[in-house]
């Protein structure tokens, strides 16, 4: 079968989006931001439970990532949409209650995920390094928060990159339970016309997010090795690795 | 004895069934240096551990300036004391490590203000008017800007007493501060640490350098197998040592 190409869907869809289109861009991308950070934020308290001394911390810890990481995130998707009522809200524009569940979800999976960076990012600093703030008179919470976890980013960060670029990605399963996001603009597009282009049209834009993610990945990772060690590596090479597929599975993509 | 700032009575420390403090008393009184000798395995960096808590101890008891260290009085038993109240008693000893363990990311300045700023609440001026006093006083003024990768290890362990220092402890412990130290630059530290010495601060250093006790020292304890086998100046140790256990590792080390 030939596969024609319908370049001009394609080219209409890219340079001249409309009204709707750009809702569902905007969608896409405050559903990743907001998901991702929460995530992360879900990952460090998951991540400090699980190196406390209060047992039932640590097993609670251990029962979440068990749970969000062994199921599957559409099936954590339609059971908070449809087992809870969620709000509608309007904060200069309108998240459905449909988005609100779609973020908890993505959220909470997230942090299962964040959870086991976050913790490797702090087992990998030296022990000698909490050993002398503590020695100094520091707090266990203020040495993790001045000592550890500015050092413990820097080895957070690569994978961290990693988990909101597939963020961005994922949250296309939103379109399951009726958000308004970027594939499912391609989706009614092809519904309507039957032109499968449609996809390809939105693949390019997903393409757009990720690549100017890359960018700003660079930039973040770059600045947080300039100030240690002082071992400067450079920007391009950095770009390089962060584009190289190798590289990318090494650190953990999944 | 009102002049004696660290009083250890007995103490006894195991790590699972490996004995390696079995009872070790010991006063050190106000500007006095006292070092401590004696093979690997002596249990020599343990006890030092144990004087700011960074090892629990399993019997006997540890004061410094008069305060119980890491445990607390109640009904007659000795029970572990809150970390809120070892961080204060921390304050009151500084510890110098044998792997420096400066804060790599953050230059020599934010080094040494950091604790006194954070812990000890003092104004961010008078802690940078504090820590450049104490910077001249190692010889490093000029690093100040600089980040610890980028120092000697000779000038990271000064950095690391200066630290120490900052705090105003009440003693100072050195846990073999030159063992990780090129030959060539372990000279700058203890004359640093014999500066202090002769100034009247009171410290505990576990040292390998026979030099360094025998012009620093006002008092030589020599430990063996878990416990103190013998105690004196150092005329007594470098002309007439008593035991043949001292006598062995002396005849071996100089």
């Amino acid at each position: 079968m030939l596969v024609a190409i319908d370049w001009h869907v394609i080219w209409l869809r890219l340079f001249h989006p409309d009204g709707t289109f750009a809702r569902a861009l905007w969608a896409t991308v405050y559903i990743s931001v907001v998901a991702q950070t929460l995530g992360v934020l879900l990952g460090l308290f998951a991540a400090l439970a699980r190196m406390s001394r209060i047992w039932p911390l640590r097993a609670l810890s251990g029962v979440y990532v068990l749970v969000f990481r062994g199921t599957p995130l559409l099936v954590q998707i339609f059971y908070l949409y449809f087992a809870f009522s969620w709000p509608t809200l309007h904060i200069g524009f309108t998240v459905s209650d449909a988005a609100v569940a779609a973020i908890v979800a993505l959220s909470i999976n997230e942090g299962a995920y964040m959870r086991e960076i976050i913790r490797a990012g702090i087992d990998s600093i030296d022990k000698g390094q909490m050993e002398a703030a503590r020695s100094l008179g520091m707090r266990y919470a203020l040495a993790i928060r001045r000592i550890v976890l500015p050092q413990a980013a820097r080895v957070i960060v690569p994978p961290l990159g990693n988990e909101f670029n597939n963020m961005m990605k994922t949250t296309s399963l939103a379109y399951t339970i009726g958000v308004y996001e970027l594939f499912a603009d391609a989706e009614q597009g092809y519904s309507r016309t039957f032109i499968a282009d449609y996809f390809i049209a939105v693949a390019f834009w997903y393409l757009v997010l990720t690549t100017v993610w890359t960018f700003v990945q660079a930039m973040i990772e770059r600045r947080l090795a300039a100030s240690e060690r002082g071992d400067v590596i450079g920007f391009r090479e950095r770009l390089v690795a962060a584009w190289n597929p190798v590289t990318a599975w090494a650190r953990g993509a999944r | 004895m009102s002049d004696v700032v660290m009083s250890a009575e007995d103490v006894r420390k195991s790590f699972g069934k490996l004995e390696v403090l079995k009872g070790v008393t010991l006063d050190v009184h106000k500007g006095e240096t006292v070092c401590i000798i004696g093979a690997s395995g002596s249990g020599k960096t343990t006890f030092i551990r144990c004087i700011n808590h960074l090892e629990k101890i399993d019997g006997g008891r540890i004061t410094v300036n008069g305060h119980l260290i890491g445990y607390r009085q109640r009904n007659g038993r000795l029970v572990e004391d809150s970390e809120k109240n070892i961080a204060r008693q921390r304050t009151e000893i500084g510890m110098v490590f044998q792997r420096f363990n400066l804060f790599p990311h953050m230059t020599v300045l934010e080094n040494v203000v950091e604790a006194p700023i954070r812990v000890l609440g003092l104004p961010h001026d008078q802690a940078v008017f504090r820590a450049e006093e104490l910077l001249e006083r190692v010889g490093l003024s000029d690093k100040r800007y600089t980040y610890p990768g980028k120092l000697s290890g000779g000038q990271q362990q000064r950095v690391a007493i200066a630290r120490a220092l900052a705090m105003r402890p009440a003693l100072m412990l050195f846990d073999e501060p030159t063992s990780a130290l090129d030959p060539e630059v372990t000279g700058e530290v203890l004359s640093v640490m014999e500066e202090l010495a002769h100034e009247g601060t009171t410290m505990i250093v576990v040292t390998h350098e026979m030099g360094f006790a025998r012009k620093a020292a006002d008092r030589i304890v020599m430990m063996d197998d878990g416990g103190i086998i013998e105690e004196g100046t150092p005329e007594h140790f470098f002309t007439a040592p008593e035991q043949e256990r001292t006598k062995q590792f002396l005849s071996k080390i100089l």
